[in-house]
């Protein structure tokens, strides 16, 4: 386990500017996520990380080394596919047993028998060890694959969207699988999504991708309590914040100057009946409620409001019905505020934590 | 089946009538394509009398006449010649001396039989081998002027090989190739390496690169990863080329007749001289037939599987 250094880097493809200027720093044992929409160069970070592709511009450093004109077998990391990456031809025993068979590396039979029976037992595909690799579930493939990774131990275990091709239970089980290997084996992650549960779940750090440019890094709930920008603001939470016109809505502190947009989370809105919010200096926004989801734990009540649509969660037992008139009011000191350029304006200059980095490419 | 009948047609779901109309049409056209091969399998085994009674003979008594002239030379003798050398020492002499002849040595098929299994062999592989090369080459690196390259190997097959017979005839004979092994698996091999790259391509981009970037990344070079990852995954393009290979080269008849005529020449263009050797021998062409058809046969029959899947062009993935 190391740490990996990214420093200004840059990749561009032909007239596409994947990768743009990101620098990050990757802490031993860390757990670090870059998340961003598709095309926001997420997983060509990792392919140059991985020394698949060759940066443009800055220098990647694996445990001191600059490791940037290194070929992939020298910089000693492990890289888990999207998908694809178990070899059809070999077993799922010889698969696991693939990377520790590679040249360099030398080991004994015994060792690698050990090793491989090791993962197999910690993932829990011992008993599909016989089995060829196309014989096998999507979950389990997928625990093959991650299983690859780990029976090597490299400085860095490079992961591109692993879990997406699973379905929705399996991958909630595994995401907390590996969140677990990794506390144990104090491994150092880097893990690239979309998925901004798994971003919130398993991340120690997250970092936000726009069009190649890493706009924001930060712990998760920083990176959801006080987003640099619009855009990191919707890369997290579901569903997504509501983005109202500056002044529709009646704040519990004055709008900073050059608030262009209003940033409120679905659990911050507050929904009244039609009499409620009288005596404040501006009234609540009145609305209609439009639709109501119920999910189980939360329900998702969309209110369509004079400036815009406005989701709210709501008590699973509230009283609320479609076609409804109610007023829309936010939690205090929970509107964020974002200028026209989409960067957050810290709300009151003394009180809040002041806006964490420079916006300059906002989606 | 009872499902069949009521349910509603869906795709892929035959009746029985369409089941019973398919069966035929395929036993059907297998008949029709057997029929000659049965037949040429047949003469080899009658007499040369047999072999052109009018009417054609179905049932006859089988005899390996034909095999023994195919594999040997012989001649007239007169009766007191033959009497004089006492009772024959093997069943082939025994056969030979029924029709009045001796003997006199082997024939020259089973060299002429080496030289197909040499050149045939020898340039499928050699095709295949640059084919595999040179596909995962276009298919994985970024080659300069590439799809013109590719266009080019194409359009060596855009018109009969034999179109340029009299240059490659010339050509041969300064370079002194004329009638050698090796300039016919030179010739076969320049002929199939555009059908082996252009069938590999195909096969090679249909490898996710994952698997070798995989490869790479556990430590393995990149020639490693082809023979470890991309080699055992091209098997079945690799098995379905080499028969397409094999049976330009094995076939291949113009360019045999035209650069060979002794030492290097093929069975092709000297199986019709049978035919001149001693009147119309009919079973001995057809023995000879039998024997050149074997190695298709026996190479298809053991591939099949893999042909099948080749032929598809890995439409349909595992």
């Amino acid at each position: 386990m190391a740490e990996v250094d990214l420093a200004g880097v840059s990749k561009r493809f032909g007239d596409i500017t994947a990768v743009a200027d990101v620098s990050v720093r990757i802490g031993d044992a860390e757990f670090v996520v870059l998340l961003g929409p598709t095309g926001a160069g997420k997983t060509t970070t990792l392919r140059l990380v991985a020394g698949l592709e060759q940066p443009d511009a800055g220098s990647i450093t694996i445990a001191g080394t600059d490791v940037t004109r290194l070929p992939p077998a020298a910089r000693d990391v492990a890289l888990v596919f999207q998908q694809y990456s178990l070899y059809p031809h070999y077993t799922v025993y010889e698969n696991l047993a693939f990377p520790l068979k590679a040249p360099g590396r030398r080991l004994s039979k015994p060792e690698i028998d050990r090793r491989v029976r090791h993962i197999a037992e910690m993932l829990r595909i011992e008993a599909k060890l016989g089995n060829r690799a196309t014989q096998l579930s999507g979950g389990e493939m997928q625990r093959v694959s991650i299983g690859r990774a780990l029976v090597r131990e490299p400085t860095i275990y490079l992961m591109d969207e692993p879990l997406s091709s699973l379905d929705a239970k399996l991958r909630e089980d595994l995401r907390t699988e590996l969140k677990r290997i990794q506390r144990d084996l104090g491994a150092t992650i880097l893990y690239v999504t979309h998925d901004q549960l798994e971003a919130m779940t398993m991340a120690d750090r997250i970092g936000v991708l726009a069009a190649g440019r890493l706009v924001q890094t930060g712990p998760p709930r920083t990176v959801y309590e006080a987003p640099a920008s619009i855009y990191a603001a919707q890369r997290l939470g579901s569903p997504q914040i509501n983005l109202l016109p500056a002044g529709s809505l009646a704040t519990d502190r004055p709008e900073p100057p050059g608030t262009a947009t209003l940033g409120i989370r679905p659990e911050d809105v507050r929904l009244t009946g039609p009499m409620g919010g009288a005596g404040q200096e501006r009234p609540d926004l009145p609305g209609r409620v439009l639709t109501v989801e119920h999910l189980g734990v939360e329900t998702v009540v969309l209110v369509e409001t004079a400036a815009g649509p406005v989701r709210a969660l709501a008590d699973a037992h509230g009283p609320v019905a479609e076609d409804q008139p109610v007023r829309v009011a936010a939690r205090p000191g929970s509107v964020l505020f974002f200028a026209a350029d989409g960067r957050r304006l810290a709300a009151t200059p003394a009180s809040a934590p002041a806006a964490l980095e420079e916006m300059s490419d906002v989606a | 089946m009872s499902r069949a009948s009521t349910a509603a047609h869906s795709v892929g779901e035959a009746t029985p009538a369409g089941k019973a109309l398919a069966a035929a049409l395929v036993i059907g056209y297998a008949l029709i394509t057997m029929v000659p091969l049965v037949w040429i399998v047949l003469t080899g085994f009658k007499s040369p009398p047999d072999s052109i009674a009018y009417p054609p003979k179905v049932v006859f008594e089988p005899t390996l006449e034909g095999y023994v002239n195919l594999f040997t030379t012989r001649s007239r003798q007169t009766e007191a010649y033959i009497e004089s050398l006492g009772p024959p020492q093997t069943w082939y002499e025994e056969l030979v001396r029924k029709r009045n002849m001796v003997i006199t040595g082997p024939s020259r098929f089973a060299g002429r039989y080496m030289n197909s299994i040499i050149i045939g062999f020898g340039s499928t592989f050699l095709a295949v081998f640059l084919g595999t090369l040179a596909a995962y080459a276009f298919s994985r690196f970024k080659v300069p002027l590439k799809d013109d390259l590719l266009f080019f190997i194409l359009s060596t097959r855009m018109m009969p090989p034999i179109a340029v017979a009299i240059p490659i005839y010339l050509m041969y004979r300064t370079l002194g190739l004329s009638d050698t092994a090796l300039g016919m698996i030179l010739l076969y091999t320049a002929v199939n390496v555009s059908l082996a790259v252009w069938l590999l391509k195909g096969f090679v981009d249909e490898i996710p690169r994952e698997y070798e970037e995989a490869a790479v990344i556990d430590g393995y070079t990149r020639l490693q990863a082809f023979w470890k990852v991309v080699l055992p995954q091209m098997r079945a393009g690799i098995a379905a080329t080499a028969i397409f290979c094999l049976i330009f080269a094995w076939n291949e008849y113009a360019f045999a007749l035209l650069l060979t005529s002794g030492t290097a020449q093929t069975a092709p263009p000297f199986i019709p001289i049978i035919i001149g050797e001693g009147g119309l021998d009919w079973p001995a062409v057809a023995a000879g037939t039998t024997l050149f058809l074997l190695p298709i046969v026996v190479f298809t029959v053991v591939l099949r599987n893999q042909l099948l899947r080749g032929i598809t062009f890995g439409a349909v993935r595992k």
